[in-house]
């Protein structure tokens, strides 16, 4: 049981910062039909920008300024800087392609990243970089249920991300501007003719898309330490398949894939091996995709000719 | 460039088509273009308009495609032939052998992506697949040493098999969905390769070694044919020329029969071609299974060149350069794929070597200039960028920031050319890291700039280029060869999203 707890809590952990990643798979997918695999790749950036923001704020061991506030700066300069970065790759590379046969967009996003991975290398080199957050939280602090103990640094995740996606929600559906995003995802071109901005909604879009990579990629930092320029391939990889598990497109199947993703890795590591927990949430992707081809909250296309 | 008829693909999405036996509307109802029914004339020669006697490329295209086509293609082939008569260095036989192996795989992943207009991602684990297949069949692993003529068919079927497994979700799910699959599908095969060291078989109580993990199979045997045993890569060499000179007749034969054009027709819209008749599930399925055995039978080859399989091999970075390889000759075209496949498999080898990168890099520079600017334009923009070269050079030295001199930072001819051009700090990396950035942020800039304020910035672009490549890139010669990769992918992209030798595809709204 409290081997179980302990699962739990790590696979909801996990399971936040996935949705996390999702959500901006899917929120890019639902405008331009696009899968933007550099996705990934915008959120190592992110866990770069925290990371180096720490360093900045006197590191790990002597911040200069409260640890609070450190960290508050390393999840705004990471959102921005991600956000900014997602804003350049769909300029740079996906905006000139936007009426391209499907593959270019692809094979351009496979460029992107594979670019944004060697750049961090090239600039940062190939060291792993430690967050080292139990220099500033000590290790026995946060908090015990029964036996299951639970770190003030889970919680804080937990927590931020369902604020993030409690805005994300409220963004998408009381604004003005997620009024044009759901109306560019719905039709395009009829949006268009709605006197829709589609280039502002697309850009606002990967701005928020990668702003949500860039904190998950804080968060992961906070809560398991060490960041390369390798970890957002696999991560992405996770995050679409919570998209695509959910629904892609759909922002409710984003979270509810993420946090199911979370906790069946979660418990495959705990359970069977560590080896097998990728395996297992690839094949579980491709279950429900034999299953429920759109994703479990995914709306069935209905394809007009 | 494949020699057919420049409209076929048009005409095989529209009524008067064999593929339906549809014999189409009779001259009465409409007035029939000569490129077939819905099909805008202007529209349809597009490319033709925009590339025609424009700069020095366009003529020389036009004089290859005049030559007539047993020469256009008996030349590369013999040029092949008596490529390893000339060359007795194993490593460059070594490179040959790749370049056929991609070509190979470029050719199977063409008939998937480039015919039939699947979005195959986990062609690489086909691949795969196929090599683990026959290392199984012939090594130690398992103690078996089947003979060729059985283990060889028998690898390709069983991919074959997989891929048919693969492919059976294709029926439901389309474009997307279907990449998202066999995306996965790749990295499950990568996860159970790496697994595969310890199967707890029901029969035994010990965990059994299949794949051997991460430290892959060894010791693979060759292939043995006819009493004639293949080793050094020399006789692989021929081995492989041979599969792709049957593939590229094969392929050139089959893109002209019913088979090839419904393949062709489901690549532009599935479901005009349903509507034509054509059974679209079957002949999906087809294409994947095919695509799936030509990987298979590289795999076989790769495995048996290699004398060992290693997991690393079949992931996504050689997925990345494959579909560079078709999409940057222009999916669906032979000729292209071909080509596409020899630029993608010598590209990395060429940027290996730190003087032939450097080399290829200014003659790219250089040559990309002349090529896409009219002459006169050209002249000035490297006179340009000389000139800003030596005045960077003066100002920096009046300054008096410490420098390298030429001696210590460059060989060869080029460094010899560029020792008094290029101001090289002395703090290497840190510059060559700010560099980098700037470089980076120019291009943005550069590529939202209008009109003639391009030009002038071209020159500040071309030094910062060569500034990075000369203090930055040229020391990591493997990182570099990854970040030329992945911008000339976005790059083409934007340039030409048909590819170098495709045709631009016609859209009816």
């Amino acid at each position: 049981m409290e081997f179980f707890g302990q699962q739990l809590v790590n696979g909801l952990t996990l399971g936040s910062v996935y949705a996390l990643i999702a959500l901006g798979y899917t929120l890019i997918y639902g405008v331009l039909q696009l899968l933007n695999f550099a996705h990934g790749d915008v959120y190592m950036v992110g866990a770069f920008i925290g990371f180096f923001v720490m360093i900045g704020l006197g590191g790990p061991a002597a911040p200069i300024v409260p640890v609070w506030l450190m960290i508050m700066a390393m999840f705004l300069a990471a959102m921005l800087g991600s956000g900014i970065l997602g804003v350049l790759i769909e300029q740079f590379a996906y905006r000139p392609l936007r009426n391209s046969p499907r593959i270019a967009p692809l094979i351009s996003a496979l460029g992107v990243s594979l670019f944004l991975q060697n750049a961090v290398l090239l600039l940062f080199g190939p060291r792993i970089r430690d967050y080292a957050t139990t220099e500033y939280i000590p290790i026995g602090s946060g908090f015990s249920i029964g036996a299951i103990r639970i770190d003030p640094m889970r919680i804080l995740v937990v927590v931020l991300s369902v604020i993030l996606m409690l805005v994300l929600v409220r963004l998408v559906n009381r604004t003005r501007f997620g009024r044009g995003m759901r109306a560019v995802a719905f039709d395009r071109e009829a949006a268009v003719m709605m006197g829709i901005d589609v280039n502002r909604v697309v850009v606002l879009t990967f701005f928020c898309a990668s702003a949500l990579a860039g904190a998950a990629g804080v968060m992961v930092g906070l809560v398991f330490f060490n960041v390369s320029n390798f970890m957002g391939f696999l991560a992405g990889l996770k995050g679409f398949t919570a998209a695509v598990v959910g629904g892609i497109g759909s922002v409710g199947g984003a979270m509810v894939g993420g946090l199911l993703i979370g906790l069946l890795e979660a418990f495959a590591t705990g359970y069977l091996s560590a080896n097998l927990a990728n395996l297992i949430s690839f094949v579980a992707l491709i279950a429900v995709m034999l299953v429920k081809p759109r994703g479990l909250l995914g709306r069935s296309a209905i394809v007009k000719v | 460039m494949t020699g057919d008829d420049p409209t076929e693909g048009a005409r095989s999405i529209s009524g008067s088509d064999p593929i339906s036996g549809d014999p189409g509307p009779g001259p009465g109802t409409l007035a029939v273009s000569p490129l077939g029914i819905g099909t805008d004339e202007w529209v349809a020669q597009h490319e033709t308009r925009t590339t025609a006697g424009n700069g020095l490329g366009a003529r020389v295209t036009l004089l290859w495609t005049k030559l007539p086509a047993a020469v256009r293609w008996g030349l590369p082939l013999l040029v092949f032939l008596l490529f390893p008569v000339v060359v007795s260095s194993g490593y460059l036989l070594r490179i040959g052998v790749n370049l056929g192996l991609f070509a190979l795989l470029a050719l199977g992943l063409n008939v998937v992506v480039g015919y039939a207009g699947l979005l195959d991602l986990g062609f690489v684990a086909f691949y795969g697949c196929g090599a683990y297949a026959y290392a199984l069949l012939s090594s130690d692993q398992l103690g078996v040493h089947l003979p060729t003529w059985v283990s060889v068919p028998a690898a390709v079927l069983f991919t074959g098999l997989i891929g048919l497994l693969v492919s059976l979700p294709s029926r439901r799910l389309s474009g997307d969905y279907l990449a998202i699959v066999t995306l996965f599908f790749g990295q499950i095969f990568t996860e159970l390769v790496l697994a595969g060291d310890a199967v707890s078989l029901p029969g035994s109580s010990d965990p059994v070694d299949i794949t051997g993990g991460a430290n892959g199979i060894s010791g693979v045997s060759g292939w043995s044919l006819f009493g004639f045993t293949f080793s050094g890569n020399r006789s692989y060499y021929y081995l492989v020329l041979f599969f792709v000179v049957i593939l590229v007749l094969g392929l050139s034969r089959i893109s002209r029969t019913r088979m090839g054009r419904a393949w062709r027709a489901i690549g532009e819209d599935p479901l005009a071609a349903a509507a034509m008749t054509i059974r679209v599930n079957r002949l999906k399925l087809l294409a994947f299974v095919v695509g799936a055995g030509i990987a298979g039978l590289s795999g076989t080859i790769f495995a048996a060149v290699q004398v060992g399989v290693y997991a690393s091999t079949f992931d996504l970075p050689m997925l990345i350069l494959l579909y560079a390889a078709v999409i940057l000759g222009g999916s669906g075209s032979l000729p292209g794929t071909l080509i596409g496949a020899a630029i993608m498999s010598l590209l990395p080898e060429v940027l290996r070597q730190p003087n032939y990168s450097e080399l290829l890099f200014f003659v790219g520079l250089i040559a990309g200039v002349v090529w896409i600017l009219r002459p006169k334009i050209a002249a000035l923009v490297i006179a340009g960028t000389v000139a800003l070269g030596f005045g960077i050079n003066v100002v920096l030295l009046a300054v008096g920031v410490p420098y390298l001199s030429a001696d210590e930072w460059t060989k060869g001819v080029i460094g010899q050319l560029l020792g008094r051009w290029l101001f090289v700090p002395q703090e290497r990396l840190l510059w060559g890291n700010v560099a980098f950035v700037l470089l980076i942020a120019s291009v943005a800039v550069f590529s939202r700039m209008r009109g003639r304020a391009k030009l002038w910035f071209l020159p500040v672009l071309l030094w910062l280029a060569v500034f990075v490549w000369m203090v930055r890139l040229s020391t990591e010669s493997s990182l570099t060869r990854q970040l030329v990769i992945g911008s000339t992918l976005v790059v083409l992209m934007i340039a030409r999203p048909q590819g170098l030798f495709g045709r631009q595809r016609v859209e009816v709204l």
